[in-house]
């Protein structure tokens, strides 16, 4: 009894914590997929012997993606606390927590994006380029089709890891469920609380992961 | 003059070092002709073919198609060239996310067709090829043949004046590269398109090829008239690939058995037609037994080969040969029992 007591009264900031964690990986998500998609078509797009070739360019679009993600997340978190503050306005919050987690997601996504390109079939884009199409219609009418099943596999990858990196949101104060249950469940030895969040985290990850093969079925034309 | 190449040369540079794919190659193709090229694996046929729409950028050299220089053209300008320039694939290259129109319609889109244009093209292409009911299917769901078919509606949606076909039948079975090689020769003849076509396979290059081409280490070593070259070889590569046609082995036991003279006749053009044996027969007092024979008709002309053991008197068998070589280009004496 004492047990369910303690869980409903918990359950406004269960329920907050929640939507937190929703909040910030939808955030990070949509920034990762605007920002990352384009990064990591022209990743592929400008490599050898492609119709956009251009070594200068795909090295250092290469380097920068590289750096960025082997900065363990936390330090990254930190270090971008200023720049958060500059777009969010404050250093606290699930808001100041999107910057890091979005900053990370870009670089993670455009190399699964470019991934998926390289898994086409080379001598359908030559076919595209041979009909004298043009670069951009090559990519929206022949690349992203032709890739969707990857990217939307990406997609669910990419949500996955931020739910498991929001939970590092709560050093800088960004809330969400995994700080709740470091905060009740390390700190305050809440066994309850702890086990319930991880249970949510589970449940969460797991519907990710079977709508994102659902999604991914459904767009599999091979 | 429907294509020019002068001097192609195409290096590639690998890890490795450099490897020629295509040697000094010129060739000229009329405009309406469908011009083969056939060579073994690694002789360059794929390098070659795919430098005329610059898939591939030639080391050197230049490429003529319909009056234009595709080398010296900004990229802009060479897009706008390859709209005129349909391929077809070994593999298709179908783009698999994409209904059979919808593949077919990237090729409009490509040329700027107007939306509303592009279905009543799409449909008129479809019923061309012949694949009017499967036009909202994926290419997953066609056959080798029928997504050939969708390449060639892609290939000719703009109404190119060349189409390059690289090894367009060899993933097909027999029956299928049948029918894809004759719709290539409908849209030949119907729409006047030029067809350059490379291949492994003489059959192909006997079935539909007005010209011929056959390469070797990345040379063409020998150039003609379908007919001429299938009559007449001139280099050892050419033989082997004739022959692959119109040779056949005759069993040990009749060598065995021969009494006579054993000749090897070929007949060209009307020659074929005309009786050249019967006038031997009555002509001399020699006795003819043919062991083997075979007509094939390339571009509709006959050529025969024959296997013939004579027997009579010698003087008789000679005058009788002697005649036979005059009537006809090429006369063998494969083996003599006397
Ligand atoms: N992209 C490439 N990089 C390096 N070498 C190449 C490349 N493409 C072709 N080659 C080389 O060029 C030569 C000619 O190859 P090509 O593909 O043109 O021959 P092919 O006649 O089409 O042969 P196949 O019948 O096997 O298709 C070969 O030695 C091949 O190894
Ligand atoms: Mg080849």
């Amino acid at each position: 009894m004492m047990l369910l007591d303690n869980l409903i009264s918990m359950l406004p900031e269960l329920n907050k914590a929640f939507f937190e964690t929703i909040y910030m990986v939808g955030i990070s998500i949509l920034v990762a997929i605007i920002v990352g998609l384009p990064t990591g078509i022209l990743l592929f797009v400008t490599d050898k012997g492609l119709f956009l070739e251009n070594q200068t360019f795909k090295n250092i679009a290469g380097f920068i993606v590289n750096m960025i993600r082997s900065v363990p997340f936390i330090i990254l978190l930190i270090a971008l606390l200023p720049l958060a503050n500059l777009i969010a306005g404050t250093t606290i919050g699930p808001t100041a927590a999107s910057v890091s987690l979005s900053v990370a997601a870009i670089p993670f996504f455009a190399r699964i994006v470019e991934q998926s390109f390289r898994e086409i079939d080379k001598g359908v884009i030559e076919a595209a380029v041979a009909t004298g199409a043009t670069p951009w219609m090559i990519i929206k009418d022949v690349l992203i089709p032709e890739a969707k099943p990857g990217i939307v596999q990406g997609v669910t990858i990419t949500i996955i890891s931020l739910v498991a990196y929001s939970a590092m949101a709560g050093i800088v104060g960004g809330g969400g469920v995994g700080d709740l249950a470091i905060r009740f469940g390390y700190y305050r030895y809440d066994n309850t609380i702890m086990v319930t969040t991880v249970i949510i985290l589970i449940c969460l990850v797991q519907l990710i992961q079977f709508g994102g093969d659902r999604i991914a079925r459904v767009v599999d034309k091979r | 003059m429907m294509i020019e190449v002068k001097n192609l040369v195409k290096i590639y540079e690998t890890k490795k070092g450099t490897v020629t794919g295509v040697d000094h190659v010129s060739l000229k193709v009329e405009k309406g002709e469908i011009y083969g090229i056939v060579g073994y694996s690694g002789a360059g046929k794929s390098s070659l073919i795919r430098c005329l729409n610059l898939l591939e950028k030639p080391t050197s050299g230049e490429i003529h198609i319909d009056g234009v220089e595709l080398t010296s053209l900004s990229k802009t300008e060479l897009r706008k060239a390859r709209l005129k320039i349909g391929m077809i694939f070994q593999h298709f290259h179908l783009v698999s996310a994409k209904t059979v129109s919808e593949n077919i319609a990237f090729a409009l889109k490509a040329a700027g067709l107007p939306k509303a244009k592009i279905h009543d093209r799409v449909t008129e292409l479809l019923d061309m090829v012949g694949l009017s009911d499967k036009k909202d299917v994926y290419p997953a769901q066609l056959s080798g043949g029928q997504k050939q078919r969708v390449g060639i509606a892609r290939a000719l949606a703009n109404n190119p004046s060349v189409l390059l076909c690289d090894e367009a039948t060899s993933a097909l079975d027999p029956s299928t590269t049948k029918s894809i090689l004759s719709l290539l020769k409908k849209i030949n003849s119907e729409l006047g398109i030029t067809i350059v076509l490379i291949t492994h396979e003489m059959e192909v290059v006997k079935t539909i090829c007005d010209r011929m081409a056959v390469m070797q280490d990345g040379k063409i070593i020998e150039e003609g008239n379908v007919y001429e070259v299938f009559a007449n070889p001139k280099q050892q590569l050419t033989r082997d690939f004739v022959n692959s046609i119109l040779q056949f082995e005759l069993p040990e036991r009749l060598l065995e058995e021969r009494q006579g003279k054993l000749i090897k006749i070929y007949f060209q053009g009307e020659i074929a037609e005309q009786g050249v044996i019967s006038d031997v027969f009555q002509t001399f007092k020699v006795r003819g037994n043919i062991l083997h024979g075979k007509i094939e008709y390339i571009q509709d002309i006959p050529l025969g080969i024959f296997i013939m053991e004579v027997t009579g008197e010698q003087v008789e068998i000679d005058r009788a040969i002697a005649y036979i070589a005059a009537r006809t280009k090429n006369l063998e004496v494969i083996d003599d029992a006397a």
